[in-house]
């Protein structure tokens, strides 16, 4: 068993069409057309316009079947749970199945979601969502294929035949031929055979799917060969550092450029759109030049930025204004007359910081460029491989073509790497220089010019009719980041409200700010749920009975609730000075249910989260193992941006520098217990990278509710926030 | 030239020395499996044992370990066979995998001087090291396996 990821062969080239590169046997192209995937032929594939048509699976005659992956690899488990999904309907034995990522080629290799055209950006928790179908339909026309041969070579119908784990069968006559014995003489059929839906494998009869398969990356990260960009080293090449404008995207005037240049081991300074590049010969002498670089900078447009003061005064401002520009999120029924027909009605606000990534591998990219300066190669771990291929092309003046990349383990994603700017700095660098360059921002420089989580203000109204049921429904966010940053799990479609008018407004203050593991889930649930909390406390109603019976929640969320009760033995007493708090949240097509058991140290301010339970509908569970991993590290990556993390700006300048004044999760903080439980449905698999994390901030605050009766309306909630709201 | 063991090997490097042991191991001698985390000692994705001891190579100068023995991840054990490594693997541990390393030298460590130690004393000693996927309760779990095991 092997696994080759590019890259991992530090300093060959590993082409696009390695997996070709074997001596025989019998590869499937993949194709994509307008009716979705179809593996092809090489010699079809060949004579298609795209010359560059890729091998997706191989079958040597050794037995090794080598599948290519999409899945960008940042801990999520993708790297393996995708090619088992082709190994499944191919019936390939998996002690034989070989994973190689795959080029950076959407076209090729991109998934299609909606009507967009095809991708390979890993985010959202797409991975085994959008490639599901289609490597399920690819995987049964390989076995398919080899079928055919088999038959042809018995000289019996295909009927007769079936397989098991890399074998065909006759069970007439018990004749066998492994698929590596096939691969030897047999042929890829210029036209390949069409699957239908209908013949794919039922699922009684999955050996894979849903069964526990390991992942592949485990023995690399347990003994220090797993290969990051970080980690790449190429014959020549030299060390990079960044010191960017403290002030996002600001251009660097000038700077100390002959005394930096006269530091030992300095090679160059290259200036960039925002910042100045210093390069070495070592990394420790880039970094002391970094630090010795006195840069004068223009004006960028966040100066003079005080996100507090904007936060905690503007932004209501904005919302109290009946001037200010509003834009339509959602809109269902007649949110006016139910407000104006109420019985009663509820409001409320909340506010949210600005989060930082915090991926453990600091960003970094290495670039080379041949001898004629015409093409270049890129290594990194990214979530889109082919956003930077595409970035760099642009950057450089370049053709696609011209700009090869290189799929690197990601050491932490969460939706900081999939823009390709360290790839495009790379590249600008190592054109400058002519050599191949490593470029590695410091951690300081990687919270400095982060891509902020955005910070947002909420405020809810509701409206319940004479039977307290809620029929009216206004949800107001205002920030900057618009539809893309802010908007996110304000549609409350797992409940029953017949009207509803959901807004943004937006602002802007020139901060670099992004997706975040969930994004705009994270406050607008925060919100939403806190919100009906309050609700449920003033019908003086269990907050699961008011979902069910005033929110309408669906069948689905009913599940959710209903298994999550369960698991925590909702109605038990807690120990004392303990309570627990409920909430729910939808991402990426899943619904997940959670709560929390907490305390407050009302001396400190410090909340313990002490227990949770996770009740999560995802579909079909591919990959058990990683499915639970996955919710239970959104689980403590939605805790530890709920009970730490914030940036803040001050003058436009990010103030913290490092992890001691932005507070992570560590191992102290972790809750005694996680529970995590998947209900048992049918239907495809939905996102699970995600599932694990909104939910919980306003689980948090309604169990501070129950043990406080005070209500946290901010996050994070910080010990200084606790007290503060203690006191109210 | 600054002289010393590392991974039971004799090396000597051409390096300042002021500069931090992290980078003369990942760059000079050329073991990656030993990551940059933060630079500063506050994560501990660098962490090495110097002479038994875990320490941030972030923060080590290379001058300090002349004449020392010098241990990283791939010098752990041969064959990646220590039995925390073996859990790491069983428990499948690792999700994005990078300060992986660094947990399983600091949770050496620990083994090397309790070779049974409870969840609060791994705790304790585990807190210095941060994981952002938070596979913190699975740490804990193999750090358990292991020392029943090992």
């Amino acid at each position: 068993m092997t696994i080759a990821i590019k890259g991992s062969q530090k300093t060959s080239q590993v082409s696009r069409r390695s997996v070709l590169a074997g001596l025989g046997g019998m590869t499937f192209c993949l194709a994509f057309g307008s009716d979705g995937a179809s593996l092809l032929s090489e010699a079809q594939a060949n004579t298609m316009a795209n010359a560059q048509v890729t091998p997706w699976v191989r079958i040597s005659p050794e037995g090794t079947v080598t599948i290519l992956s999409a899945g960008a690899e940042m801990g999520q488990g993708s790297m393996t749970n995708l090619p088992m999904i082709l190994a499944e309907e191919m019936d390939a034995d998996w002690s034989k199945v070989a994973i190689e990522m795959a080029p950076a080629d959407a076209g090729v290799y991109g998934y299609m979601m909606n009507d967009s055209p095809r991708m390979m950006m890993i985010v959202g928790s797409r991975a085994t969502m959008y490639y599901y179908a289609d490597l399920r339909l690819a995987g049964a026309q390989v076995r398919k294929v080899l079928l055919m041969n088999a038959a042809e070579k018995w000289g019996v119908d295909v009927s007769m035949l079936r397989t098991e784990p890399g074998v065909v069968i006759n069970p007439g006559n018990g004749q066998r031929l492994t698929y590596g014995e096939i691969a030897a003489f047999g042929k890829v059929p210029s036209e390949l055979p069409k699957v239908d839906a209908k013949e794919l494998k039922a699922r009684k009869d999955w050996r894979l799917i849903g069964k526990g398969v390991p992942r592949r990356d485990m023995a690399a990260k347990s003994n220090g060969t797993a290969v990051f960009g970080l980690d790449i080293k190429l014959p020549g090449m030299v060390y990079a550092t960044t010191l960017h404008s403290p002030v996002h995207n600001a251009a660097p005037e000038s700077w100390n450029d002959a005394a930096i240049k006269a530091m030992p081991g300095i090679i160059a300074t290259v200036q960039l759109a925002n910042g100045v590049a210093v390069v070495a010969d070592r990394f420790e002498r880039a970094l002391a030049a970094r630090d010795a670089l006195k840069v004068v900078w223009k004006k960028g447009l966040a100066s003079g930025f005080n996100s507090e003061e904007a936060l905690n005064r503007d932004y209501a401002k904005i919302h109290h204004d009946p001037n200010t520009k509003s834009e339509s999120v959602h809109a269902a029924g007649d949110a006016k007359a139910a407000f104006a027909s109420a019985a009663k009605v509820y409001t409320a606000e909340f506010h949210s910081d600005y989060g930082y990534h915090a991926q453990m591998e600091p960003l970094n990219a290495v670039a080379r460029f041949n001898d004629a300066g015409d093409a270049i190669e890129i290594w990194e771990g990214t979530q889109a491989p082919d956003i930077a291929r595409t970035a760099v092309a642009k950057a450089l003046g370049f053709k696609e073509e011209q700009v090869t990349h290189h799929q690197c383990y990601i050491g932490g994603g969460f939706g900081r790497r999939n823009g390709g700017d360290e790839a495009v700095e790379a590249a600008h660098i190592a054109r400058a220089v002519r050599r191949p360059v490593k470029l590695i921002w410091t951690r300081t420089e990687d919270l400095a010019q982060g891509r902020f989580r955005p910070q947002s203000f909420q405020c809810l109204e509701a409206a319940t009719d004479a039977s307290g049921k809620v029929t009216g429904w206004k949800h107001c966010v205002i920030g900057d980041g618009g539809n893309m940053l802010l908007t996110g799990g304000m549609r409350i479609a797992y409940y029953g409200v017949p009207n509803q008018s959901l807004e943004l407004r937006g602002v802007s203050h020139g901060v670099q700010i992004k997706h975040w593991r969930a994004v705009a889930h994270v406050f607008n649930v925060f919100a939403i749920e806190s919100f009906i909390d309050q609700m449920a406390v003033d019908a003086n109603m269990d907050p699961i009975q008011f979902r069910f019976e005033r929110m309408g929640a669906t069948p689905k969320a009913r599940a959710c609730f209903e298994t999550v009760a369960r698991m925590c033995d909702w109605k038990a007493p807690r120990p004392a000075g303990r309570a627990i708090g409920i909430s729910i949240s939808e991402r990426s097509g899943s619904l997940g249910a959670g709560v929390v058991e907490i305390s407050v140290d009302r001396t400190s301010g410090k909340i313990k989260v002490h227990k949770v339970w996770v009740a999560a509908d995802g579909g079909i569970i591919v990959s058990p193992g990683p499915a639970k991993a996955n919710v239970e590290s959104a689980i403590i990556y939605g805790l530890s941006g709920v009970l730490h993390e914030r940036v803040t700006l001050k003058d436009g300048v990010v103030e913290q520098t490092n992890f001691h004044d932005y507070s992570l999760m560590r191992m102290s903080d972790l809750p005694d217990e996680m529970h995590v439980q998947f209900v048992d449905v049918e239907t495809r698999p939905t996102g699970l990278g995600e599932i694990g994390n909104p939910f919980i901030a306003a689980a948090v605050s309604n169990a501070f509710h129950r043990l406080t009766g005070k209500r946290l309306r901010h996050l994070p909630f910080t010990p200084e926030r606790v007290l503060e709201t203690l006191k109210t | 030239m600054v002289s010393f063991t590392l991974n039971g090997r004799q090396v000597s490097v051409d390096a300042a020395a002021n500069t931090p042991l992290l980078w003369v191991i990942r760059d000079h001698v050329g073991l990656t499996g030993t990551k940059y985390g933060c630079g500063a000692g506050l994560c501990g994705a660098c962490t090495v044992h110097l002479d038994g001891k875990a320490v941030r190579s972030c923060q080590t100068q290379v001058s300090e370990v002349t004449n020392k023995t010098v241990v990283t991840i791939e010098g752990l054990s041969p064959n990646a066979s220590h039995p925390l490594q073996k859990a790491w693997v069983a428990l499948e541990v690792p999700q994005c995998g990078y300060c992986q390393s660094g947990q399983i030298m600091k949770a050496a460590e620990l083994l090397a001087s309790t070779p049974k130690p409870d969840r609060a004393q791994i705790v304790a000693h585990m807190d210095g090291n941060i994981c952002r996927c938070g596979t913190y309760h699975r740490i804990i779990a193999a750090v358990e396996q292991a020392s029943r095991e090992g």
